[in-house]
């Protein structure tokens, strides 16, 4: 069987299984689970900077929050149809992610790391800062009356779940056409060996732009999906937390892999579920994995089980 | 009160964030430099300062003074013994790798935070200070009568804020001697200039990142503890003290100690005068921003010189 | 005609003259070696050659074009290859991908036709049966034939080597320079090489470098025979 129809399989045979979830679970955990793929879409989009390109951002939570607040300001303030709201949502994704790419590729590693942290607390604190039409902290919420899309009331069940299905699809047969072409094993020759690929004749800035501009979309498509899924924008999903988590599921569920993220995200999320039943101080649960992580398993769950399937895309 | 006077508390204000900002950021800088990793926990060393001398002054009866001496000299060495712990446990396991070492702090301070969270509890407590006189401070005027000193209404401050902004004076000059003029110093100082160098001339790095890592994170808890008194305990605190160490760090030029501290005067001083003119928001966007723009425009800070 | 020269190449670190002025002219279709002691700037040369190493002052023109302030991938993409001194390769990716992502580049055809190229490349540097391999597990001797293959897939006019046959036994020493004479024959090639075996076997013209300055040119004759580059080089090897 050739890596491509392998690819294909492996990935029909997630989705398929997805499908069937939501018909075996309790509505409790296929709620979760809507909200699991909508962040594992965050994941992915993370997974396509920090997996394939080698680049550690920690501040995808601005991408995240432009598609968030790009749609939801525009349905609150322009009464925008959910369609025209999730385009204006990616618009502001990619426009950022353009600015940021283009600031913060002239610096490398370390430097790299604490530009993007910087540019993203910025963004939090300009979200406060327009706390009259963002309600800031305390958030606002996306009326039942404008969410709905094709006919489909996204704030049921049903329509809910298998709307975020569909972006999750997209974006996973996305990464895996986009790991196999020529533009994604660049990415991956960037990753193991910068100045090699240079010395190629890759244009590597140009390719690290492109990589930040990618990642960001899918981001902001992941941010946007959640404030028109379950109808709340606020600012924590603008917060450093929501910078450190895609990092966190990726890096639990396996950089690189296309997989990963949805393990990562998955595992993550139960973790801090289940462990804010017993304290309000459930982030220590990710404290812990991320140390535990960069101990013991930096390639993460996919990266264990990779060792075993060396196809593994 | 008028302009003149109002302005002359910001600074004075602004004395004292930048003297407590001093301590922290030297802490952030001495491990940057001569460690090469960025420490994202440091800011919790910061508030486990404040909330140790908040547990130490409660269990001491008697003349707050009394209470707050021993915190003054027990809360740095226990966070610097912590310190020590997580350096073992964790950042020489990862070998100092930088971006690693980066997430693993990430790490450390959700786990320090939550802790404290879980044992402290999410109230904000105050510690007593020693000595809290209040001291009228005199204006000048031009009146009718020429120059004259006046006391207007409002215009004081206390003997307890003008002793942290000297104590920090104190400490920073014998952290200067002690680099400078100690073999400690000299370690030290071999260590950060070439590692390898120094390994090959028997300096025992391991140990003498250990000690760096864990005055790093004294020095931090030096400062919560001197401003414990004016700020409350709390376990949210570390926030802003990393954020405003990161920036001073930055723009005093990595690694350099005493860029550092004139970047911390120069930022602690206009953070009192900035709150003046703009909402704190505000000040806070913009210096997140000159962090970034710094970092990508002039990566030696707005002090350092090129090097290549 | 020149297919790479230089007016005035120099870079210099902080006092230190790395390159100091060099005027070079190197035909095409010619096998040029480069030679000189330890630290004579050889590296620093080819370095800005390639857009590597940005240079003090001085011009660079590759094909008849003012390449100074080109990148190094733009002179990439316009037929120039080079191989680092100090082995760089791909290491965990396999050796056919190390090998793929030189041929990519330079062939923009379908995925078949690339990995015929790799196939035919791998070939020529006796990797043909180590495929599979991840180039980090390869032996010494053996990954600097991987770098030396990822230069010949993308079929440069211009092939830069560093130092290619250090750490390399005698028999794959032999090999390259069979290597080196086929390719001689449609590529022009600049070769910094320490073995003087093979610099007499292989190239048409030397030219010896030394603190940074150009200090003969000839052919390998006549600088055998130069006293100053036997008391500047060979003498002292
Ligand atoms: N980045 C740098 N900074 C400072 N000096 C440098 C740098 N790179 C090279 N040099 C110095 O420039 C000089 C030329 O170095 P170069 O590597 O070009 O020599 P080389 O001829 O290739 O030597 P070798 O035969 O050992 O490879 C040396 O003295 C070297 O120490
Ligand atoms: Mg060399």
């Amino acid at each position: 069987m050739s890596q491509a129809t392998r690819s294909v399989l492996l990935h029909s045979f997630v989705i398929a299984l997805l499908v069937v979830m939501f018909f075996v679970l309790p509505e409790y955990h296929s709620g979760n689970l809507a909200r699991i793929l909508v962040l594992a879409v965050f994941a992915m989009g993370y997974n396509v900077l920090f997996g394939y390109t080698g680049l550690l951002s920690l501040g995808h939570a601005l991408f995240f929050a432009s598609g968030m607040y790009g749609l939801g300001l525009s349905i609150q303030f322009m009464q925008a149809s959910p369609m025209l709201a999730m385009i204006i949502g990616l618009i502001t994704a990619v426009v950022v992610s353009c600015v940021i790419g283009f600031l913060a590729l002239r610096t490398t590693g370390v430097a790299f790391m604490i530009v993007t942290l910087m540019f993203a607390q910025a963004g939090f604190l300009t979200v406060l800062f327009f706390g009259k039409y963002t309600r800031g902290d305390e958030g606002f919420v996306i009326q039942r009356a404008q969410r709905s899309m094709f006919g489909f009331d996204l704030s049921q069940p049903f329509p809910r779940y298998f709307a975020a299905l569909v972006l999750f699809s997209i974006c996973l047969f996305l990464i895996a056409w986009l790991v196999h072409s020529r533009f994604g094993k660049t990415l991956v020759a960037i990753r193991e060996n910068e100045q090699r690929a240079r010395m190629l004749g890759y244009d590597v800035q140009r390719h690290k732009l492109v990589a930040v501009i990618i990642s960001g979309t899918m981001s902001g498509a992941a941010g946007a999906a959640y404030a028109l899924l379950f109808g709340y924008a606020g600012a924590s999903f603008a917060a450093v937390q929501y910078s450190i988590l895609p990092l966190l599921y990726v890096l639990l569920g396996g950089a690189g892999t296309t997989i990963g993220p949805l393990i990562g995200t998955v595992f993550m999320f139960y973790l801090i579920d289940i462990s804010s039943e017993y304290t309000e101080a459930y982030m220590l649960i990710a404290g812990l994995v991320l140390i535990l992580l960069t101990l013991f398993a930096p390639h993460g769950i996919a990266g264990l089980v990779r060792k075993k399937l060396v196809w593994l895309p | 009160m008028d302009f003149g006077p109002y302005l002359f508390v910001a600074s004075l204000e602004g004395a004292i964030t930048a003297a407590v900002l001093a301590l922290t950021a030297v802490g952030l800088s001495i491990v940057f430099g001569i460690m090469r990793v960025v420490n994202v926990a440091h800011g919790e060393f910061f508030m486990l300062g404040a909330v140790i001398a908040w547990w130490i002054t409660s269990l001491i009866a008697g003349h707050p003074a009394l209470g707050f001496t021993v915190a003054l000299v027990a809360a740095p060495i226990i966070v610097g013994v912590i310190a020590v712990v997580c350096n073992r446990l964790v950042l020489h396991k990862i070998d100092y790798e930088p971006e690693r070492t980066i997430v693993a702090t990430i790490g450390l301070l959700y786990v320090i935070q939550q802790t404290t969270l879980m044992t402290f509890g999410p109230e904000a407590r105050p510690v007593e200070a020693p000595f809290n006189q209040r001291i009228a401070l005199p204006w000048f005027e031009f009146g009718e009568s020429g120059f004259a000193l006046t006391w207007p209404w409002g215009l004081s401050t206390t003997t307890y804020k003008l002793a942290v902004i000297v104590a920090a004076i104190v400490i920073l000059l014998i952290l200067w001697l002690v680099m400078t003029r100690t073999k400690i110093g000299l370690i030290m100082r071999a260590t950060q200039l070439d590692q390898e160098m120094a390994q090959a001339h028997g300096i025992a790095v391991g140990r003498v990142y250990a000690l760096v890592f864990g005055l790093g994170a004294a020095l931090a808890a030096l400062g919560a503890v001197l401003v414990v008194p004016i700020q409350q305990a709390h376990y949210l605190m570390g926030g802003d003290p990393l954020l405003l160490s990161f920036i001073v760090v930055i723009i005093g030029g990595l690694g350099s100690v005493l860029g550092t501290v004139v970047a911390a005067i120069l930022i602690g001083m206009s953070d009192g005068i900035i709150s003046v003119f703009f909402t704190p928001t505000l000040a806070k966007i913009l210096a997140t921003l000159l962090v970034a723009f710094v970092l990508i425009f002039k990566p030696d800070g707005l002090f350092g010189k090129r090097r290549e | 005609m020149s297919i790479i020269s230089t007016r005035g190449l120099s870079k210099h670190y902080s006092g230190l003259r790395a390159v100091n002025d060099v005027d070079f002219d190197l035909p095409e279709g010619q096998v040029r070696a480069l030679i000189g002691p330890n630290g004579a700037g050889k590296t620093t040369f080819v370095g800005m050659l390639s857009g590597r190493i940005k240079s003090t002052s001085g011009s660079v023109s590759f094909l008849d074009t003012d390449v100074t302030e080109l990148p190094a991938h733009k002179r990439m993409s316009m037929g120039m290859a080079y191989t680092f001194q100090i082995t760089s390769v791909f290491a965990n990716l396999s050796v056919h991908e190390n090998v793929a992502l030189a041929a990519r580049r330079a062939i923009k055809g379908p995925a078949p036709v690339v990995n015929d190229k790799v196939m035919a490349v791998l070939e020529q540097v006796y990797l043909a049966d180590r495929t599979g391999q991840i180039a980090g597990d390869l032996s010494y001797g053996h990954q600097r034939l991987l770098e030396i293959g990822m230069g010949l897939a993308q079929s440069p006019k211009l092939f830069i080597l560093d130092e290619p046959t250090q750490g390399l036994s005698a028999a794959e020493v032999d090999g390259f320079i069979q290597l080196v004479k086929v390719l001689s024959e449609n590529t022009t090639i600049l070769l910094i090489e320490h073995n003087m075996d093979v610099v007499m076997q292989t190239a048409h013209y030397i030219t010896v470098l030394n603190f940074g300055e150009t200090l003969a040119e000839g052919t390998p004759e006549e600088i055998k025979s130069n006293a100053e580059v036997q008391t500047a080089y060979l003498g002292s090897t």
